[in-house]
């Protein structure tokens, strides 16, 4: 019975964004609630892809299958596994978020915004339900135009250098994946995923589509060194394009690792993991470094993503060494759970700090550290929230942002003493950086007349917060219904990486 | 020889349909007052409709006519039914522009349908001779639509530059055919590749005749290094022209690459596919990357044209059925999207204003959002990004160039695909992100070109969204 569930999950925002613009900018307020009804009818229609869900299979669940360019032989085909359900999930959640948090704040062409985030979210939910490798990259690519336009618009000062630079390094990365899939298009005579997966090829095949994927997919994490389109495109971006940004975009990288560079080119990925793992632990400390010294609040958080992003692909890469070192897969899933939950747990957590980022900002217009100091006695609840959200980033024990790290520390420590160590540095920068910028933001005397002239959380402001704490809290304390939905497709996967294709 | 029968006739129905037709506007619109020019608009169209019906009753499978000069096959009946279709979307878009200029004349629609004859020959051309017709009468006709405007000197200047330069490529393509004639012995397309067939194909006389030929082609399409008349004609000639010269001729230079290099000197792919990949790589090269420093919509335009016309070589070059098709598939598409972006140009010019210049396009999508996503999905889908149907065109393209085993072709063709974005792009980010100029722009254009614009637009979408009904007819009309 739930045979079009993803259809509908992708459509609906996709034609209800359409229908929301035509609505048009003249008539705001219907605009408004008509984009709620349509993010909160996805929320609620993605309920079911948790209820529905087969916890025992690892494979595509919810799948839709129909013929698309039957002369590439190119479907369109669906469905979810234990890696994609969480995020699409996340996905529908925090459209929501952006849509309530977007309200008022925006006076700008109203209807358009709300309209290019609700195309974004079906377009997202299309990347994670895609079966198939040309209806993937369809949706992948289609994503960028209405973030395009959402940072373009609706952006700070630096918006248009910003958002193209946006789409041109990503775009870049893109087109490298879009050879490679095409060649292997050629030599299966398929575009199905399921077909690629089992399509052998020679390590240096392998090696080539690799570094085609990676080229895709590490700019999108993004991965040092190809990093430096993230800081402009957050501080640039309105609040909600950042929480779109973060929560979810580049979430897109590490599904990426997952779904293709894993399972297709699991040779490659064993005689390159050396270099995606000592980018990845770069990222952690060098980037947790460059955190340190950030002046401007968005900044600071930009380069706070990209350092936890960097236990994500390190998760992901790491099963390779412990396989190696120890044999055993079990560790190798642990790096890959480690992964995912950091994957959720960082889409909320750092969904949340730009909101706070952008309560802020919408009552000083300013996003400097400098400016701010005191806010908690202006600001109790508000101060409250952030101190948690701060803690949740610096991975403290009781948020979701301990366990994803915890996970990946301990999978790494099966593989090698060193990265576990220099993986665990980040506890100590992340908590730097993180309890720096509380103490300079939220604590100590009221700086100046500003400060003290602020208003504490209004209840639109407070309902977003709130989800978004006790969806950290939550999945802090009990991470297993998040564990339980992805351990057999994660072991699914464990098999696909660690089996030659030669 | 056989003498000439009816059937020749009932082949060739369609172009003397359309030749009667066009001589019908031509006398008659020497006797009608400017009130009545509408008459020779509506004659142009309905000469077009039935011209197009026609085409539609040619009959299936692949027919020669005239003693093997002539051929009726699904590559022509196809090209020819894009062309009339796109010739008649040209007239349409036009209308308003020509009537608010004073340039609403009979000359415009008589010199735009033979140069659509021009094409109809080129299309069924099976003979070089054949070709060469149809190329001179597509040519001639071109150089007075540009000189149409007979007040402007820009427009006199372009025309005869296209004249001049035209001129020469005519004769090189002669002298090509020539030399092709002379070691081959026949004009005739399916004779000499028969002959090629047995081991003529790595003579030096072909060679050196091939080079002459691919240069004559490459000068029509304008692909680098042939390709200076481009941006000069684009932006000196009306744009109702440019919207003409920009869209249907390249239909019909498809038709002239295909027929001369895959049906006639199919065998030599071999001395023919190293050449066109130079062309190839340069288009995409320079096209790219000259149009980033324009600031005429037009200009930048005419080099987006020299790079596509890069990515139709790539399909081209493949030397593959599914190659041939892959370019097919551009040319059409490219079309298409051709006509949407300079009828954007045309819509937003009103008397005395042409809007041309980038920066005309400011803030559009404050003052009149429904065109500035119309042009917004016109130019991403030139861009290459999906779902729209450009990005399936690149795809096809670089699909076939990989399947030859070119694939740092098709690495170089994705790059290059990304600096043009950047551009497209800039016209994106013009229309939504800048203030509007304080004259802002508006829109007065008639209702028949806001619907069909908004149509083509659409299609663009409809088409990446849906595209294996074009697909499935291509690989009927190119087996």
């Amino acid at each position: 019975m739930h045979s079009s569930l993803l259809s509908v999950l992708t459509w609906l925002p996709i034609l209800g964004g359409v229908v929301v613009m035509l609505v048009g900018d003249s008539r705001a307020s219907i605009a408004r609630w008509l984009a709620l009804a349509i993010a909160l009818a996805a929320l609620i229609a993605s309920v079911p892809l948790y209820t529905g869900f087969d916890l025992t299979s690892a494979a595509l669940q919810f799948p839709e299958r129909m013929a698309w360019i039957p002369s590439l032989h190119s479907d369109y085909s669906l469905g979810v596994d234990g890696i994609s359900m969480p995020l699409i999930l996340l996905t529908t959640f925090s459209t929501v978020l952006v849509v309530i948090a977007g309200w008022t704040v925006i006076e700008k062409r109203p209807a358009q915004y709300f309209a290019a985030f609700l195309i974004m979210e079906g377009l997202m939910i299309g990347v994670f339900s895609a079966a198939d490798a040309l209806l993937f990259y369809v949706f992948w690519e289609a994503m960028l135009i209405p973030m395009f336009i959402i940072i373009g618009i609706w952006g700070g000062a630096r918006r248009i250098y910003a958002t193209i630079k946006f789409f041109l390094y990503t775009f870049l990365g893109s087109v490298f994946m879009l050879v490679a899939l095409v060649y292997m298009y050629l030599k299966t005579g398929d575009y199905s995923l399921a077909a690629f997966y089992k399509l052998p090829l020679t390590l240096p095949e392998q090696i080539a589509i690799f570094l085609a994927f990676f080229a895709a997919f590490a700019v999108k994490v993004p991965m040092v060194p190809v990093h430096t389109w993230l800081p402009d495109a957050h501080v640039e971006a309105p609040t909600g394009g950042s929480v779109i940004l973060a929560a979810i975009m580049l979430k897109m990288g590490g599904y990426g690792f997952l779904r293709f560079s894993l399972p297709i080119t699991p040779d490659a990925s064993r005689a390159l993991d050396w270099l995606v793992i000592s980018l990845s632990l770069i990222a952690v400390v060098y980037i947790g470094l460059v955190a340190l010294v950030q002046q401007d609040m968005k900044k600071l958080i930009a380069y706070s993503s990209i350092a936890h992003m960097g236990f994500v692909t390190l998760g992901c890469f790491v099963g390779y060494e412990i396989v190696a070192s120890t044999g055993s897969l079990a560790g190798a899933t642990l790096g890959l759970s480690g992964a995912m939950v950091q994957m959720v747990s960082h889409g909320l957590v750092s969904g949340a700090l730009f909101l706070c980022v952008g309560v802020l900002y919408d009552r000083l217009h300013t996003r400097e550290i400098g400016a701010y100091g005191g806010v908690i006695n202006t600001m109790p609840v508000f101060g409250a929230f952030m101190v948690l959200f701060a803690m949740a980033n610096a991975g403290l024990p009781g948020t979701s942002g301990f366990v994803g790290e915890f996970l990946v520390i301990l999978a790494s420590f099966k593989a090698s003493f060193w990265y576990a160590f220099v993986a665990s540095i980040t506890l100590i920068l992340g908590a730097a950086y993180t309890l720096w910028l509380v103490k300079r933001v939220v604590f100590g005397a009221v700086a100046n007349e500003g400060v003290a002239s602020l208003k504490d959380l209004n209840g639109r402001e407070f309902l977003v917060l709130s989800l978004l704490a006790v969806a950290v809290l939550a999945l802090g304390v009990y991470p297993k219904p998040l564990t339980d939905v992805m351990e057999p497709t994660l072991r699914n996967l464990v098999q696909l990486m660690s089996v030659s294709k030669l | 020889m056989n003498p000439i029968s009816a059937n020749d006739f009932v082949l060739a129905a369609p172009e003397i349909l359309l030749l009667g037709g066009t001589c019908v506007v031509l006398l008659l619109d020497l006797f009608l007052s400017d009130r009545l020019r509408q008459v020779s608009y509506f004659l142009s169209l309905l000469t077009l409709a039935a011209t197009a019906a026609l085409v539609a009753g040619l009959p299936e499978g692949r027919h020669f006519g005239f003693n093997g000069m002539f051929v009726v096959d699904g590559a022509a009946r196809l090209l020819k039914l894009v062309a009339t279709a796109t010739v008649a979307v040209v007239f349409v878009y036009s209308r308003d522009y020509l009537i608010q200029r004073g340039l609403f004349k009979g000359e415009y629609f008589v010199l735009a349908l033979f140069a659509t004859l021009g094409i109809f020959v080129m299309t069924s051309a099976s003979s070089l001779l054949t070709m060469y017709m149809g190329i001179e009468l597509l040519a001639l006709s071109q150089y007075a639509l540009v000189a149409f405007d007979r007040d402007s000197p820009i427009a006199a200047e372009s025309a005869m530059k296209y004249f001049v330069l035209g001129a020469i490529a005519s004769g090189i393509l002669l002298y090509g055919i020539s030399i092709v004639y002379g070691v081959t012995g026949t004009f005739d397309l399916g004779a000499l590749a028969s002959r090629l067939d047995a081991g003529a194909a790595s003579q030096i006389g072909l060679l050196f005749g091939l080079a002459f030929l691919i240069a004559g082609i490459a000068f029509k399409f304008g692909a680098v290094p042939f390709h200076m008349w481009i941006p000069d004609v684009y932006h000196g000639a009306p744009t109702s022209v440019t919207l003409f010269l920009g869209a249907a001729p390249k239909l019909a230079y498809f038709a002239l690459a295909f027929r001369v290099l895959a049906e006639g000197l199919g065998s030599a792919v071999e001395a023919w596919q190293g050449m066109l990949v130079v062309l190839a790589v340069l288009s995409m090269a320079i096209g790219n990357v000259v149009a980033v420093a324009q600031t005429n919509l037009k200009r930048m335009l005419a080099y987006s044209t020299i790079s596509n016309v890069g990515f139709i070589l790539l399909g081209l070059l493949a030397g593959t059925p599914s190659g041939y098709r892959a370019a097919l598939f551009y040319t059409i598409t490219y079309v298409v999207m051709a006509l949407g972006s300079f009828a954007m140009i045309v819509l937003l010019s009103r008397k005395g204003f042409e809007a041309d210049r980038i920066e005309d396009f400011r803030g559009l999508a404050q003052q009149n959002p429904w065109f500035a996503w119309m042009m917004l999905l016109l130019m991403v889908s030139t861009a290459g990004v999906p779902p729209f149907v450009g990005f399936f065109a690149k795809l096809y393209v670089i699909q076939a160039v990989l399947d030859v085993g070119l694939t740092w072709l098709a690495i170089v063709a994705v790059l290059f695909s990304v600096i043009g974005a950047f551009y497209y792009l800039r016209i994106v980010k013009v229309m939504f992100f800048d203030a509007p100029a304080e004259e802002g722009v508006s829109v007065t254009a008639g209702p028949a070109l806001r619907f069909l614009l908004s149509l083509n637009a659409l299609a663009v979408l409809a088409l990446g969204l849906y595209n294996s009904a074009l697909i499935d007819t291509i690989a009927r009309a190119l087996p």
